[in-house]
């Protein structure tokens, strides 16, 4: 096969266990790959060579490179970014594709301003033109709008994609994998890493269920009722600025235009009002259900399926007829 | 200690967006000071509540109109401004933009930079990290919290990750992306903004800042033209009793969604 464009691709991982995000990059990459005779290499970074290389190859790698240090065993940006500009001078490379994950946007901005070239956070969507080149949709204020972004000058143009977007199924292939230890420079007096505390709870960005609360829920004791319905479902709580502002929920699972956008499979808006900051937030959700006591909520205007009705009644049944179907 | 903060203006996040020849328009609709800007101009007065002999100038890169945003951050409690401000300057990308606003810093003294995590209008979260990379200085982004050594020559920062937080200590000068969850932004007191109008604004233009001997490189970055998203399809309000309902919700995501 003869190779035009090179495709690098950064593995995401804590502590060792992979982010289901850099299989969606590796199944984006692997697409635009195949549209521009393109060679898709994953870069993988960690203190030894023990993530799971044969996945990697699944999801669209033709190589997997693992660069090993025990320094590396941690994402801290700027060993990444000392490992990763070795590699992109040592080959030329047209294209470098990320998680759109606060490590993921981080590293695109030194990398684009190290080599001074081109980048698009948050991808949404990706095309090859008639020329060849990679194109991107990315939605700015959240969403409210979407950008058609093209690239020109020096490579590799970098693009990091929105978690749970560009999802496809493992295929059949096969690739090569190396393995190469790799020399970083002594950090430890200039950036000391203390302490990474990973709670066990799924991150509403990443997951694919997101059940939110708003006022509606009229106190934070009701939250525990989302988060049952959240359990059955295996999907993440999440909550309209309000409910953050009011001290109910921690900010961290805010969702909307100063808090954080999320595209899920299923998203369940529960005494959630729809102000415009929260639909831009969102909106590019698989399927809406909104529950609302207020027949004229503008949260009906994006929902898919509404029901009319007190959320803190509802929910309780909807959970019992998901356990139902879970169940049997 | 010497701190600069980046603010950026944006159009105000309650505002609805309608889409002309490609571009934003929002007529009537307010700007506002970027609300992850907030956070980064509330730290700083925080800090200088607790080490009075701290000087916070606000630098914000943008038209005549920036001076609104620029003088609320003033009337915050900042102590003076540099504004950037060029026909020069319309339309840099992220990288463009770091590059200019490196080369102004390098005339300002500094200890502590403090940006935004993103500006809501763009959503690009580059522009912070591009500049530490430009000043080689360490940076951390997504930051929720920041405790200092006694002596100020080093800071405990706590940043937010996917799932989690990261802690580490780093010496100054550092750069910060501020997240919601640092602090709550105060209004600006009639005192503030009484004392904010002597307050000093430094106007700087692409000539001042001698941007023609920057390496800005050429648009590497094309946005063609912004559209709307696509339109959600009409949904379903369903009929019934809580059990119906949700009994009949259940059974759409399992059958027609499948998503269950």
């Amino acid at each position: 096969m003869s190779v035009d464009r090179v495709l690098a691709v950064v593995i995401e991982h804590d502590q060792g266990k992979t982010k289901l995000v850099s299989l969606e990059v590796l199944s984006a990459a692997r697409k635009l790959a195949d549209q521009i005779s393109g060679k898709v290499i994953a870069f993988c970074f960690n203190h030894a060579a023990n993530l799971e290389a044969e996945l990697f190859i699944q999801y669209g790698a033709d190589e997997v490179r693992f660069l090993t240090h025990p320094d590396l065993q941690h994402y801290i940006h700027e060993n990444y970014v000392f490992a990763l500009l070795r590699e992109l001078e040592k080959s030329s490379f047209d294209y470098l594709l990320l998680p759109a994950t606060n490590n993921g946007k981080e590293l695109s901005a030194v990398i684009s301003a190290k080599l001074g070239v081109g980048v698009a956070t948050d991808c949404i969507s990706l095309s090859v033109s008639e020329a060849g080149d990679v194109e991107a949709v990315r939605p700015v204020s959240s969403g409210k709008a979407h950008s058609n972004i093209r690239f020109s000058g020096k490579k590799p143009h970098i693009l990091s994609l929105r978690p749970n977007v560009f999802r496809s199924p493992p295929l059949s292939r096969q690739g090569e994998i190396v393995t190469a230890e790799i020399q970083l420079p002594e950090l430890s007096q200039r950036v000391r890493e203390l302490v990474k505390q990973v709670g066990s709870e799924l991150d509403i960005t990443e997951a694919r269920i997101v059940v939110s609360g708003g006022l509606g829920m009229q106190g934070p004791e009701n939250f525990k009722l989302l988060e049952e319905l959240a359990g059955v479902l295996g999907g993440a709580v999440g909550a309209s600025r309000p409910v953050v502002d009011n001290g109910w929920r921690d900010y961290s699972n805010q969702v909307g235009q100063t808090g954080r956008t999320v595209s899920p499979d299923l998203y369940f808006a529960c005494g959630i009002s729809g102000a415009v900051q929260h639909l831009a937030g969102m909106s590019s959700s698989r399927c809406i259900v909104a529950i609302n006591s207020d027949p004229n909520a503008a949260i009906f205007s994006v929902a898919d399926y509404g029901i009319v009705g007190d959320a803190i009644k509802v929910v309780p049944v909807l959970t019992q007829e998901f356990k139902k179907i879970i169940t049997s | 200690m010497k701190i600069i903060v980046c603010v950026k203006q944006v159009l105000d996040t309650a505002a609805q967006i309608q889409i002309d020849n490609g571009r934003v328009v929002s007529p009537g609709s307010s700007r506002i000071i970027n609300p992850y800007d907030e956070f980064a101009i509330e730290e700083a007065i925080r800090i200088k509540e607790k080490k009075p002999d701290t000087e916070i100038t606000v630098l914000s890169l943008g038209p005549e109109g920036f001076k609104d945003s620029i003088k609320k951050a003033l009337a915050m409690g900042a102590d003076k401004a540099v504004h950037l401000m060029d026909v020069k300057f319309e339309g840099l990308d992220s990288y463009a933009l770091a590059r200019v606003l490196a080369r102004s810093v390098e005339k300002i003294p500094y200890d502590l930079i403090l940006c935004g995590r993103q500006a809501v209008d763009l959503d690009q979260a580059q522009t912070g990290p591009a500049l530490a990379t430009f000043l080689d200085i360490p940076f951390v982004t997504v930051v929720t919290g920041v405790e200092f050594s006694d002596d100020f020559q080093s800071a405990k920062i706590t940043r937010q990750v996917e799932g989690g937080i990261e802690v580490r200590e780093l010496p100054l000068p550092l750069l910060l992306t501020c997240q919601k969850g640092l602090n709550e932004p105060r209004l600006p007191s009639l005192k503030g903004i009484m004392a904010a109008k002597k307050k000093e604004v430094l106007t700087l233009s692409a000539n001042d800042l001698d941007v023609e001997t920057l390496n800005m490189g050429d648009n590497r970055v094309i946005d063609e033209n912004l559209c709307l998203p696509p339109e959600r399809k009409k949904g379903i309000i369903l009929q019934g009793t809580d059990e119906e309902t949700s009994g009949e919700l259940v059974r759409l995501l399992r059958e027609e969604e499948k998503i269950i």
